[in-house]
């Protein structure tokens, strides 16, 4: 009897609020065909064989035991892309934060202009492929130019063949690329923070910008930094496009491959290995969110 | 009264001079803001920051600039050793190359720019569109499933679309929408990113603001459109900044393969691609390719600015 009522309840409810459904349905429909089907169709087939042509069959866990066992090249993806986490990972959102603090303490014309050049890489298209050009194997490369002209090297350096180099090449880049989502949403957060704030935190005591900004600013600022660790850590988990223009897929001895440029290696590549693609997706998923769910619970303890 | 009217003009005049006098006493350093009072900053720190973000500007500016000088160096200049950063004897020679090179490709230049346009025309207004509509009931309604569906757009965010790009492709062909503009844009309208940021911007909203509307018996669309999306100008100025960016960089890779559907990334490409001749071409296209997005950019953030300081929103 009483679940009947908590049904009809439910189904009043649900009849109470069709207007938010109809508001709701352009996007969700569509969330749920791009984004939702997707993820579950990516774990289901990386338990197949699936190769687009014949008929997917069953194989159980064989292709991540592929992975782990077998795939050396993925062994080397792996190590790369935890790199780049680790590295331009709290890096990139240290420098975005650093940053736009420091970019709000200037004011009006210069402000937008300073807003605008730490910005524009991110939002300048393909810009990055001007690097090519920069590190350009050959003595026109701008690097290499430098270098020989003030006497470090005698022969050029061919950065982006030379194993030793392409990984922190790319880890310059990708810092240069970096200051994106996170940096303007950090621009329009700490221009939220109240003011008034500020002095009173002066009569508690506080002495200096660095004791403000732990005390004061970044507290106040916490979704804002939550949102932004969210964006930086999934960008730096998905480097790829990158290290495909600048230094191959496949890079020389895979030295510049990650996971993602893996997975497009074995999914959208000449081999159409459907399943162990999606194997390779599912983990990586899995690292992603995995990841961003840690560094939730270690952000919420900011200011304490 | 005219007196009067003299002793206050005075006072007035004493007002501005006074806190013109102060204003100029509280500036400590040249550039930064002068404020009334400037709270916790010391003259060396703000020195160190200054010749910080000096040195950080210099680098995150660089290849940008090159951009730009690369764009008008005739051919000699850009294969100078040593290289040199900025033009000499500035040319507009790369963009007639462009040109010739573009009007004897069987599509031309501007088919590749129209297909730019329209699939980030459609892709940012359609993803604004879509996500402001469903923020709003997840910010103001209450329903049931409210919260699974925050927390499956949230869970959205925390992986990158790469993950999902081998079921999209097959979902797409089986929508039968591959290889058209759809292929693209329709996956656009559903990003994740859009809905999070709209729905944190209008919780703040007063609820008061929407109730009233209700009392005067607008209905649900109305106060959208009419009250909610006004005063959320801000946020999705910014939305539009950060969809533009992304779609902008589409490059269509597996879902456009029809050479007249292809955007404009895709031409760089191949431009670059075609060797060391075509290298001052190349840099036309990418000068093109940085420069609109950027001046897009400059106009949203103007308005933001604007906007956030005249419409004092707070609850």
């Amino acid at each position: 009897m009483q679940t009947k009522t908590k049904w009809q309840y439910l189904k009043q409810d649900i009849k109470d609020s069709r207007m938010s459904y109809v508001m709701l349905a352009p996007y969700f429909i569509l969330f749920f065909i791009f984004t939702v089907l997707p993820v579950a169709a990516s774990v289901v087939i990386s338990f197949t064989d699936f190769n687009m042509l014949e008929a997917p069959n069953f194989v159980g866990w064989k292709n991540y035991i592929k992975l782990m066992l077998d795939d050396d090249v993925f062994k080397k993806a792996l190590k790369n892309t935890l790199v780049f986490a680790v590295i331009t990972g709290p890096l990139s959102y240290i420098m975005c934060f650093l940053f736009a603090w420091v970019i709000n303490e200037f004011k009006g014309k210069l402000r937008a202009f300073l807003t605008l050049i730490f910005y524009a890489p991110s939002i300048a298209g393909n810009a990055f492929m001007v690097w090519s050009i920069i590190i350009s194997g050959d003595r026109y490369g701008y690097l290499n130019g430098i270098l020989m002209k003030w006497g470090f090297i005698y022969e050029p350096i061919q950065w982006m063949q030379t194993e030793k180099y392409v990984l922190p090449m790319l880890i310059v880049v990708q810092l240069w690329l970096s200051l994106g989502t996170g940096f303007l949403t950090f621009i329009a957060g700490l221009q939220t923070v109240d003011k008034s704030l500020f002095e009173a935190g002066a009569m508690d005591g506080i002495k200096n910008r660095w004791q403000e900004l732990w005390y004061i600013t970044l507290p106040s600022m916490k979704p804002q930094l939550m949102f932004g660790a969210v964006m930086q850590i999934t960008q730096s988990f998905a480097v790829a496009d990158i290290s495909i223009n600048l230094a191959g897929n496949p890079s020389v001895n895979y030295s510049g491959a990650t996971i993602v440029t893996h997975l497009m290696d074995y999914g959208s590549g000449t081999r159409y290995e459907m399943g162990y693609a999606c194997a390779i997706a599912t983990i990586l998923f899995a690292l992603m969110v995995g990841t961003n769910q840690i560094i939730q619970r270690v952000l919420r303890r900011v200011g304490e | 009264m005219n007196e009067m009217s003299g002793k206050t003009k005075t006072k007035e005049q004493q007002g501005k001079t006074y806190t013109v006098a102060l204003k100029k006493n509280n500036r400590r350093f040249f550039f930064f803001k002068k404020k009334e009072k400037q709270l916790n900053r010391s003259m060396a720190g703000n020195t160190i920051m200054f010749v910080i973000m000096a040195i950080c500007g210099v680098f995150m500016a660089l290849p940008l600039v090159m951009i730009l000088n690369n764009a008008f160096k005739p051919l000699d200049e850009l294969f100078r050793f040593p290289p040199q950063i900025f033009v000499r004897n500035p040319s507009v020679d790369n963009f007639g190359d462009l040109y010739v090179l573009m009007s004897t490709s069987w599509v031309p230049f501007t088919r590749y720019l129209l297909n730019t346009l329209i699939i980030t025309g459609f892709g940012t207004v359609g993803h604004v569109l879509c996500a402001s509509l469903a923020a709003y009931p997840l910010a103001k309604h209450k329903f049931p499933g409210k919260k699974i569906l925050f927390q499956m757009v949230v869970l959205s965010l925390m992986f990158s679309y790469s993950v999902t790009s081998i079921p999209n492709y097959m979902i797409i062909s089986w929508l039968g929408i591959n290889n058209t503009y759809l292929a693209v844009i329709l996956p656009a309208f559903a990003y994740g990113l859009g809905l999070y940021l709209m729905k944190q911007f209008m919780e703040q909203l007063p609820d008061s603001l929407i109730e009233s509307a209700r009392l005067d018996g607008a209905g649900e669309f109305r106060i959208f459109f009419g009250i909610v999306m006004p005063n959320v100008k801000p946020a999705w100025l910014t939305l539009a900044i950060f969809q533009f960016q992304s779609m902008w960089a589409n490059t269509g890779s597996g879902f456009l393969r029809s050479e007249q559907l292809k955007p404009l990334q895709y031409s760089l490409y191949q431009i670059v691609g075609g060797g060391p001749a075509r290298q001052g071409a190349g840099a036309v296209v990418q000068l093109i390719i940085a420069a609109i997005p950027i001046t897009f950019f400059i106009i949203c953030q103007s308005n933001i600015i604007e906007t956030m300081t005249t419409s004092g929103m707070k609850d």
